[in-house]
């Protein structure tokens, strides 16, 4: 056979003493690198005649795909709903500190706004590779709101909510008006003319999600017949689960769901917007749509108090947050590796499942799993470090260490 | 012969692989002076492997000056397929220790011309220098590497028709289905093994002791491959207490004296 002499000068790098997860399920296996993508020894072995130049011992860590966040409304002190003139700093600041809760990937997240916040920020929000810098936006932004139920609000602002009725497509484009960023939209269904928008939404490769809304099971099986893939914070903004109505948490076992196509649904496991019992119910209804968000707001990663989230004041108290001087839930300060943690803790799943639902699923969700989301060959090398207990002790974008725990932190 | 009895399996893999390794510590092997070793694959030899890998680990053994040439590999099946030689030669070996993969030979069962790749590969072993210590295995029907019965026993490197037993013992491997079990391979002929300057057979198991039997206590003989060793300077035959079930109680004792 005659050699595939695709060899590159580009140094090779090897990952030891590890156990990395693949194929859904950790194994003791070397990682190889080059040039940002995982790479396949064995045809390196082979087909160049390659080796190693580096090797790096793990000391026996897993090695595990980057968490993609794709709800994320800002933290340490920047709400991506805020327009102000340095956004693109605080942007730049979160991408970079989220990467030591292993967050390689992520959707900056606007909620419900005025169209002059989308007008100025939107335009601000670009896709971009993540590297030392900080974690990438591969696939833009998610916007929930302002197309939701006035009685599913939770935290968002009620005067900025709207409909399109009028003119379905149109009305929404001239909110946001541009969705050339835009990669998930969350919508309440049960608003008369969001058929046409959720088909115009997904022929234009963006994925709509159902939150915020008081849509019956029927409702929402429609919305997913007409593209719908995704479930903003499953369980909250939404009516609860009921025998003879399931509503949205009845898609999760929903038998209307098109051939070949997976309802994911988002959940926030910082133990306080679902109860663990509820957690379990929807895991083991539907192990593989599990999507692990954050929700986390510009709170996060500071000290409790008060802070902006959008057109609201909120407060700080623990891992609660509540619209200030109310006892309703807005967003959450947990950060993304305590809510994997919560998660394997909470369903007392496997390690792997824990992970995949921060990584695989998500990137699943967005269509970009031969990327992003695994360690299989030729994906990009975005990967976590982590202890058993599933702390991250390093991060790195494209094979190259953009952040690692401190000896000295405990 | 040499023929050396072991107690089981574990001892059998562990002999072996101390005398592969200390063949290689006491030659040396430098800078253009490498040690060739002929390499074997299947069930049996996996113990072998796994002890060469542990003391690569310890840091006893090295293979940065070791040619491997392996024997076999099939035909029509791609590279990377799970069953496939390389790949076999990849998990259990090759990933777990030091050899320039430049110097790790096995036939490529995808070349456009068969046989100029099996003369290519004679011509690789010559040009090494020869084999020093040849590592095989032995069939149930007495196969050498696929030197299946009416293999001649001066034969070279080639391509060979498999036999129903082989193909049979195989099955294991591809799901049970034998539609799916290749049905040729390019093997190194039984003379090729023969110009080996050392051969050292692995035995082990009671469905290989009727083979063991006919390759050492009968005649040599085309229909049992592996007894043309008799004819070897060199050889010795490494096996466990089931593997020897079919031999004279006389015989036994003797080697084991």
């Amino acid at each position: 056979m005659p050699s595939n002499k695709s060899v590159s000068d580009a140094p090779i790098a090897r990952f030891t003493n590890c156990r990395i997860l693949r194929g859904r399920r950790l194994q003791r296996e070397d990682l190889w690198v080059r040039e940002g993508k995982i790479l396949n020894p064995e045809k390196l072995f082979f087909d160049e005649k390659g080796s190693a130049d580096v090797q790096l011992d793990c000391k026996g860590c897993i090695l595990a795909p980057g968490f993609i966040d794709v709800q994320i409304n800002g933290g340490f002190g920047v709400d991506f709903s805020l327009a102000t003139d340095d956004f693109g700093s605080g942007i730049d600041l979160v991408s970079q500190k989220i990467l030591s809760h292993g967050v390689t990937s992520f959707c900056p997240t606007l909620v419900t706004s005025p169209p002059s916040v989308y007008h100025q920020v939107l335009p601000q929000i670009s896709v971009r590779n993540g590297g030392p810098h900080g974690a990438g936006i591969l696939a833009g932004a998610h916007l929930e709101g302002p197309f939701i139920s006035k009685e599913k609000k939770g935290a968002h602002p009620e005067h900025c909510i709207r409909t399109f009725e009028e003119n379905a497509f149109q009305d929404l484009l001239a909110t946001y008006g541009s969705l050339d960023c835009v990669r998930i939209v969350t919508l309440a269904p049960e608003i008369k003319r969001s058929s046409e928008v959720i088909q115009e939404l997904t022929k234009r490769g963006i994925c709509v999600s159902l939150g915020h809304s008081v849509a019956n099971l029927s409702q929402a099986e429609e919305a997913v017949q007409h593209g719908a893939t995704f479930i903003t914070h499953l369980f909250n903004a939404m009516l609860p689960f009921h025998h003879r109505d399931p509503g949205i948490v009845g898609l999760l076992t929903s038998d209307k769901i098109p051939a070949g196509r997976r309802v994911f649904y988002g959940m926030i496991s910082d133990g306080i917007h679902t109860n663990p019992a509820a957690l379990r119910i929807a895991h083991r209804a539907h192990p593989k749509g599990m999507v692990l968000v954050t929700d986390a707001i510009a709170g996060m990663g500071l000290a409790p108090g008060r802070h902006t989230l959008g057109q609201q004041v909120v407060e700080i108290d623990g891992l609660n947050t509540y619209i200030a001087g109310t006892k309703t839930l807005s967003g959450s300060v947990a950060t993304m590796d305590t809510c994997v943690r919560h998660f394997l803790e909470a369903t007392g799943c496997s390690v792997e499942t824990a992970l995949e639902a921060a990584s695989l699923h998500p990137a699943q969700l967005l269509g970009i799993e031969d990327k992003k989301g695994t360690l299989n060959y030729d994906s990009d090398a975005d990967f976590l470090m982590l202890d058993d207990s599933l702390h991250v002790q390093a991060t790195y974008i494209a094979g190259e260490e953009v952040w690692r725990r401190d000896v000295l932190d405990m | 012969m040499r023929l050396v009895i072991l107690e089981d399996y574990d001892q059998a893999s562990e002999w072996a692989a101390k005398y592969i390794c200390n063949r290689i510590i006491q030659f040396k092997p430098t800078q253009g002076r490498y040690f060739t070793l002929g390499l074997p694959t299947g069930n049996t030899p996996l113990g072998c492997y796994k002890k060469l890998i542990e003391y690569h680990k310890n840091g006893d053994l090295s293979f940065k000056y070791v040619k491997t040439f392996n024997m076999d590999e099939y035909v029509g099946l791609p590279r990377n397929h799970p069953e496939s030689y390389h790949s076999y030669m990849w998990n259990n070996f090759f990933k777990h220790i030091d050899i320039d993969p430049n110097n790790a030979h096995i036939l490529d069962g995808n070349a456009p011309d068969l046989q100029v790749e099996c003369d290519a590969f004679e011509k690789k072993i010559e040009e090494a220098g020869g084999i020093d210590l040849f590592v095989g295995g032995i069939g149930p029907d007495g196969h050498i590497a696929f030197n299946e019965p009416g293999s001649s026993l001066s034969s070279r490197t080639r391509l060979k028709t498999l036999a129903m037993d082989t193909i049979l013992a195989n099955a294991k491997y591809f799901d049970g289905d034998l539609s799916k079990v290749p049905t040729m391979a390019l093997t190194v002929g039984v003379g090729t093994v023969m110009d080996a300057r050392e051969v050292m057979i692995l035995i082990t198991g009671a469905h290989k002791a009727f083979a063991l039997y006919k390759a050492i206590e009968e005649g040599v003989n085309h229909m049992w491959t592996v007894s043309a060793f008799q004819q070897h300077p060199r050889t010795i035959f490494v096996c466990d207490e089931d593997a020897t079930l079919e031999l004279r109680v006389k015989t036994v004792k003797y080697f084991k004296g």
